[in-house]
């Protein structure tokens, strides 16, 4: 039984249809975004039903999780921040607004908060240096598709502490 | 107003919908090469337009659309939309606000090289990027932009979108190609070079995302019309991101040769109060630092007079350093990057970048000594001309020009 296969026919035949037929290794990194949607990472399962779909070998599969940062081969918090803190972020204040957010989420930066919520993380040049503060989010679980990963610019340890609220609350009414 | 080649949205709201798109005459180029050119005079116009990759190696864009082997098919063309060098953001702009001029220069580019189909490869950041860009593939193709028999004529062509996921590396043409393969993303040996090895070892064409933007308007004005922009060797115009120490960091949309005073002080306000400039970097992460003299600052951004100064253009990514700031921390921050994106490949990057990471942590902790700097040095040196890739060379070209360029920088107290 692929489970994979059987949750999401729709989407990996649409994956599938990008490719030559007789190319379908090139499906390994879509595939990966889908099989750590929901939990936030991929699990050993999945690698090795990615593999089966896709005929290649699951050290094949691992591989590419250990090589690219936006995979995930352990589970984290449902939303992970990621603050872009090189150099021209850093030029204009990155670094303080990490280390800020992170004393008032009372974590360290790579850390969890208790609650399995949110997890913040200091992450190379995401393309917005003239935006700085920015982050983006990589949120999990029943985030639509789509919205999977989201830039948040101009930010501030305010605007970014009722993001987190806002996570928060819409987690407690799922309960 | 100014006048957009590449920004036009700024100017024509609504440009990211098919509909405003085509009112401002948006796929009347493709329809034109596709119903009246031969492929062969397509990449002809492109080549006397003077257009060179604005990637980064600035290479003519028109010669290596005519570098395609013919002898192998099928073909592939692949926008590389990877942007990652720190201090590079017109990429996303583009894409975000002008999406169909680049996805037209695209189609453009696939009917001059007869391929039928092609990627855009997004880094994995860009993901609502991407779904905007899938949805508006979707509606060129019910309007019949995209799919068979175009314009009622032999040629089909299907674009697909493919995201990365967090790998510097794959801006690398090689690399990229590796990973779109869904292999990890490391360069290949070159040559072969991808217009006669590229996509699952197929002729194939790898551009800037910015490159292909220009396109349709050189097909639809003419090549001479290009030339009314920019120097005689670099011909047309340029976004340059700035970025840094400067009160109105942001893209810029100039004419090549435009000078850097002109852009940092004229377009990007200047620099803060009581600042004073300290060094240039053009080029993102990867650029060597230019020492900031009146000199410097009248030199013209473009692919002949940047290199004068002792650096690249390269993709125009231009990092202001003002007097506040310490090359020390800086270095660490550029290593640290490449450390974080050495592929590890070839020992000379892999260890190489963590070496002078770790030297430059000693420094800016105050551990250093004097013996540190000329260590950092040696290990720069050492990792020059020996790689397979230019990531291990742009590593040291802050590295390098830093230690030489600014010595007072790096004076240690011997303890």
């Amino acid at each position: 039984m692929n489970a994979l296969a059987e949750k999401y026919p729709v989407e990996i035949e649409k994956i599938l249809a990008k490719y030559p037929a007789d190319q379908k290794r090139s499906a390994v990194m879509p595939m990966l975004y889908l099989a750590q949607r929901e939990s936030g990472y991929v699990t050993k399962q999945a690698l090795n039903e990615i593999a089966e779909i896709l005929e290649i070998s699951p050290t094949e599969v691992a591989g590419i999780v250990g090589f690219y940062s936006l995979y995930y081969d352990e589970p984290a918090g449902k939303y992970r921040i990621q603050v872009c803190t090189d150099l021209p972020c850093a030029l204009r204040g990155s670094e303080e607004f990490l280390n800020k957010l992170c004393e008032n989420l009372g974590i360290q930066v790579g850390e969890t908060t208790a609650d399995g919520l949110v997890t913040v993380e200091a992450v190379m040049c995401l393309a917005a240096c003239d935006h700085a503060p920015m982050y983006q989010v990589q949120a999990f679980a029943s985030t639509p598709a789509a919205e999977h990963i989201t830039y948040h610019e101009n930010q501030t340890v305010e605007s970014t502490l009722e993001l987190i609220e806002s996570w928060r609350k819409q987690a407690q009414g799922r309960k | 107003m100014q006048e957009f080649i590449l920004l036009r949205h700024r100017n024509i709201p609504g440009l990211n919908k098919l509909e405003v798109y085509q009112q401002n005459g948006g796929f009347e180029a493709f329809r034109k090469v596709v119903t009246g050119m031969q492929p062969a005079e397509v990449v002809d116009v492109v080549k006397a337009s003077g257009l060179r990759g604005r990637g980064g190696a600035g290479f003519p864009t028109g010669m290596k659309w005519s570098f395609i082997d013919n002898k192998n098919w099928p073909h592939y063309v692949t926008a590389n939309a990877d942007e990652s060098e720190p201090g590079t953001f017109k990429d996303r702009e583009i894409m975000e606000g002008n999406p169909f001029q680049f996805l037209e220069g695209l189609a453009i580019a696939s009917y001059a090289v007869q391929a039928n189909a092609a990627y855009v490869y997004l880094r994995g950041e860009f993901w609502q990027l991407a779904h905007q860009l899938d949805q508006r593939i979707a509606e060129m193709e019910s309007a019949g932009l995209l799919g068979e028999h175009l314009f009622g004529t032999q040629y089909s062509l299907h674009i697909y979108t493919h995201l990365g996921a967090g790998a510097y590396i794959c801006g690398e043409e090689t690399a990229m190609l590796e990973s779109l393969e869904g292999k990890l993303g490391q360069p290949r040996l070159r040559p072969p070079f991808p217009p006669s090895y590229g996509l699952y070892g197929k002729p194939t064409i790898v551009n800037n995302v910015e490159t292909l933007a220009n396109v349709p308007l050189i097909i639809a004005n003419g090549a001479a019309w290009y030339h009314t922009f920019g120097t005689e060797k670099s011909a047309g115009v340029k976004i340059f991101s700035l970025s840094g120490c400067v009160n109105k960091p942001g893209n810029y949309e100039l004419p090549l040769g435009t000078t850097f005073r002109e852009l940092i002080f004229t377009h990007g306000g200047g620099l803060p109060e009581g600042r004073t400039i300290k060094a240039i970097m053009p080029a993102g992460a990867s650029s060597s630092l230019i020492v900031a003299t009146e000199q410097a600052l009248d030199t013209p951004m473009d692919y002949e007079s940047v290199p004068a100064l002792g650096a690249q253009l390269g993709s125009a990514s231009v990092i202001i350093i003002d007097d506040s700031v310490n090359l020390q921390w800086l270095l660490n921050k550029t290593l640290h990057f490449f450390k974080h994106e050495s592929c590890g490949k070839c020992t000379p990057c892999r260890e190489g970048t963590y070496w002078m990471m770790h030297i430059t942590e000693r420094l800016t902790s105050g551990q250093g000594t004097p013996q540190d700097v000329e260590l950092l040095r040696s290990v720069a040196s050492q990792i020059k001309g020996k790689c397979l890739c230019a990531l291990g060379e742009f590593s040291i070209e802050a590295v390098l020009s830093g230690l030489d360029r600014f010595p007072e920088d790096f004076k240690i107290p011997v303890k």
